[in-house]
């Protein structure tokens, strides 16, 4: 084990690169694949490396120490990947998992709508049968990535007349199908880093249906599943200035370190770090041992947004007004500033944390639902979002 | 670092659940006379956890913390009112750590109850207000020493002082009157009490030492109870009907019981590496005992409180378990100095680890 850490420190000081561009990016993805860092725990068969969590460990604890330029891949890696090596026939396998790893292609998840968010199953992108192929029409909104993206995982409704559950399929689309427009919208930071897509008679072969015609709900659980885990187990950025050891460079550098109360705070948040990281660990060495995470990423989800929320409060602490303005030439200023503005996200993208928690208590302590008032109507007969469906 | 329980140790987990069901009776402690439950105690024993850490040539079971560990957070989950705390882990780790293995085969064995003298007048882990003086070629303790966990029924007293250790088997005692009525303690007044003396090198080292151990084994229990609080509370959330439903399907009890889950989940991982690293990376134990401290401690408070208020005007009631959570919970937060020193040692070790 000592033998694949050292290989590990090595590789990655000798081939870091210092910027996040796209092509540095894919890039280093590549290096990534050729080095055997790629996919450290997926199955050899489609290009992964087959080993286990503790080895997938060592290299994020090594890796903390860097900034690797791999955001972009994120969700291909995280949620599209995964999902298709559960679902995919070997014919998908085959063709999208490799150059994944490799870096080749980017993926994006095309799942909320404006009248779908935490609902998903509500959607109403339609994907309609016509010969061998199925044409979808309709629009999608916070697609991260999807201005780079090759390729996406998109849930669309194929059934308007069953409960909408039941009505839903998933397609492997391609991005760079003239029917696809993708448009920049900018969030809350200013920066523009999602999109919407809209399809205008998108037309893909039957063979783009990831799972089964009708089964889209089980794909997206599935999918959903795979994102909690990846956006909970998240590796900080080594410079993620919300992180406990920066944050406590900065108390250092204001002077602030030997303050009582701020020397407290620091303390509980590096506690409730170490507890969500350890509880990381362990879901990965019960997934080794035969146990899948399940529903558990919720909780790392849902801490992790919490664990942001308490970083927030702790940065306002130390660095009190020079959090709220700073000479424009101070770049630590503006990171702050932003990793402040991004904190918000973490309660919402992926399910919100109200969503998190519910999943939690339906799914992992079995308490019973809320009433459900749309589980058998047609979806043709829902309302939703702030309007009825066409 | 392994956070994963083995069989040998989830067959070791089940064991004592079942003891505990079978023999575990906190409300004859509560509302009786005994102020701990000595048949649990001699089954305890019988079992060999008395004596779990200790090496078998010393009449222990030579297991490790993971293994002490999981019984205390069954002795926690179950609130049992025993000694064990205070004899099996603060007497037993204090005797190792001093490297006098005389009284160690007693201890063991539950023949002998330890307790430990670690706390100033305020509370705080450091001397005893002890005085320890040489005379005819040996040693007397003079002074009172309060706070002393399970000091009311011990048989044999280890107290830290100025002068270093002594071990001395008499004392006046006096119980406290306790906010947890499942734990006593007591004050011991020694009046030219013979005492004996321990020798080491650095006797401060010896206290972080076992405050370290004593840290994470306070730990096992708190996560026990936080699993137990979790359990119960969501099962009464599950048949209890308000407003023609379950309580458990409103959002506001449901993300309550979420939130629980999730310190729950949480507290567990930072215990199983602290115990981990208690028994295979000692150097990592400070900065892992504090951590654990951190966190559990008002966690574990925090999760008796909303168990109780979720579980409405019942769980308000004698009669109904929440109310000994909720003061065990509070009463563990302020052992071994409470949040203020653990705070203050967890910062003191990230300083160091920088």
């Amino acid at each position: 084990m000592s033998e694949f850490r050292e290989k590990v420190r090595a590789w990655l000081a000798a081939n870091v690169p210092g910027d996040e561009e796209l092509e540095t990016a894919k890039r280093f993805q590549t290096a990534l694949y050729d080095a055997g860092f790629a996919g450290i725990t997926w199955p050899e068969e489609f290009g992964g490396q087959g080993l286990t969590a503790a080895e997938q460990q060592i290299f994020d604890q090594e890796s903390a120490r860097y900034d690797l330029p791999t955001s972009v891949f994120r969700i291909g890696m995280g949620m599209c990947g995964p999902t298709i090596v559960d679902l995919g026939t070997p014919e998908q396998k085959a063709r999208y998992i490799p150059p994944l790893l490799r870096g080749d292609e980017i993926w994006c998840q095309l799942f909320s709508e404006p009248g779908a968010g935490s609902d998903v199953a509500s959607l109403q992108t339609r994907a309609v049968r016509d010969g061998d192929e199925w044409v979808i029409n309709g629009q999608k909104v916070w697609t991260t990535v999807a201005h780079l993206a090759d390729f996406g995982a998109l849930l669309a409704r194929t059934d308007p007349d069953v409960p909408k559950h039941q009505g839903l399929t998933m397609f492997l689309i391609d991005m760079h199908d003239p029917a696809v427009t993708v448009r920049p919208l900018k969030d809350m930071t200013g920066r523009a880093p999602f999109n919407e897509v809209y399809f205008e008679n998108l037309r893909v072969p039957a063979d783009a249906v990831l799972g089964q015609v009708g089964q889209g709900w089980l794909a997206a659980v599935t999918m959903l599943g795979h994102e909690r885990v990846s956006i909970g187990g998240f590796v900080r950025k080594r410079h993620d200035p919300l992180a406990h050891a920066n944050l406590a460079e900065t108390a250092r550098k204001y002077g602030r370190d030997t303050d009582p109360v701020v020397q407290a705070e620091l303390a509980k948040l590096y506690a409730a770090e170490r507890a969500l990281a350890l509880f990381n660990t362990r879901l990965r060495q019960e997934a080794d041992a035969g146990t899948p995470p399940g529903a558990r990423g919720s909780v790392a989800k849902l801490a992790g947004a919490q664990l942001m929320q308490q970083a927030v409060a702790v940065a306002g602490l130390i660095g009190g007004p020079r959090v709220a303005a700073w000479d424009p030439d101070d770049p630590a200023g503006d990171e702050l500033a932003l990793a402040i503005n991004q904190t918000p996200s973490s309660s919402i993208a992926g399910g919100t944390d109200q969503i998190q928690r519910t999943i939690i208590g339906d799914r992992i302590l079995g308490l019973p639902r809320e009433p459900v008032v749309d589980r058998d109507v047609p979806f043709r007969e829902l309302r939703v979002g702030t309007q009825r469906p066409a | 670092m392994q956070l994963v329980l083995d069989t040998e140790q989830q067959q070791l987990r089940s064991t004592v659940r079942k003891l505990l069901a079978d023999h575990n009776h906190v409300r004859s402690v509560v509302d009786g006379d005994e102020s701990y439950d000595r048949v649990l105690w001699r089954h305890l024993a019988e079992l060999g956890l008395t004596g779990l850490v200790v090496p078998e040539e010393h009449g222990g079971a030579g297991a490790g913390h993971v293994e002490r560990c999981l019984v205390l957070e069954e002795l926690g989950r179950a609130l049992a009112p025993v000694p064990f705390l205070a004899s099996a882990v603060l007497a037993v780790d204090a005797l190792m750590a001093l490297g006098d293995t005389g009284l160690l085969p007693a201890l063991a064995s539950g023949e002998r109850i330890g307790a430990v003298a670690v706390s100033g007048v305020d509370g705080s882990w450091g001397p005893a207000p002890v005085a320890a003086t040489e005379r005819d070629g040996g040693w007397v303790l003079e002074g009172t020493a309060p706070f002393v966990i399970s000091g009311d029924v011990a048989d044999v007293f280890v107290v830290y002082t100025e002068s270093g250790w002594f071990v001395a088997e008499d004392a006046r005692r006096t119980p406290l009157t306790t906010l947890d009525p499942t734990r006593g303690q007591a004050k011991l007044e020694f009046s030219a009490t013979p005492a004996r003396r321990l020798d080491t090198a650095d006797p401060a080292a010896v206290l972080e030492k076992v405050r370290d151990l004593a840290s994470v084994a306070l730990a096992a229990e708190q996560v026990g109870g936080i699993a137990k609080v979790l359990e119960t509370t969501v099962e009464y959330a599950k048949v209890r009907v308000q407003f023609g439903r379950a309580i458990g399907s409103y959002q506001s009890v449901k993300h309550a019981c979420a939130d629980l889950y999730s310190t729950s989940e949480r507290a567990e991982s930072l215990l199983r590496h602290a115990a981990w690293v208690a028994d295979h990376e000692p150097e990592a134990l400070p900065l892992a005992a504090a951590t654990t401290q951190v966190f559990t401690g008002p966690a574990y408070f925090a999760a008796a409180a909303s168990g109780l208020q979720l579980h409405g005007g019942i769980g308000y009631t004698w009669e109904h378990d929440a109310h000994l959570y909720y003061k065990r919970a509070k009463s563990s937060e302020l052992l071994f100095g409470g949040q203020d020193e653990q705070l203050a040692r967890l910062a003191g070790r990230l300083a160091e680890v920088r």
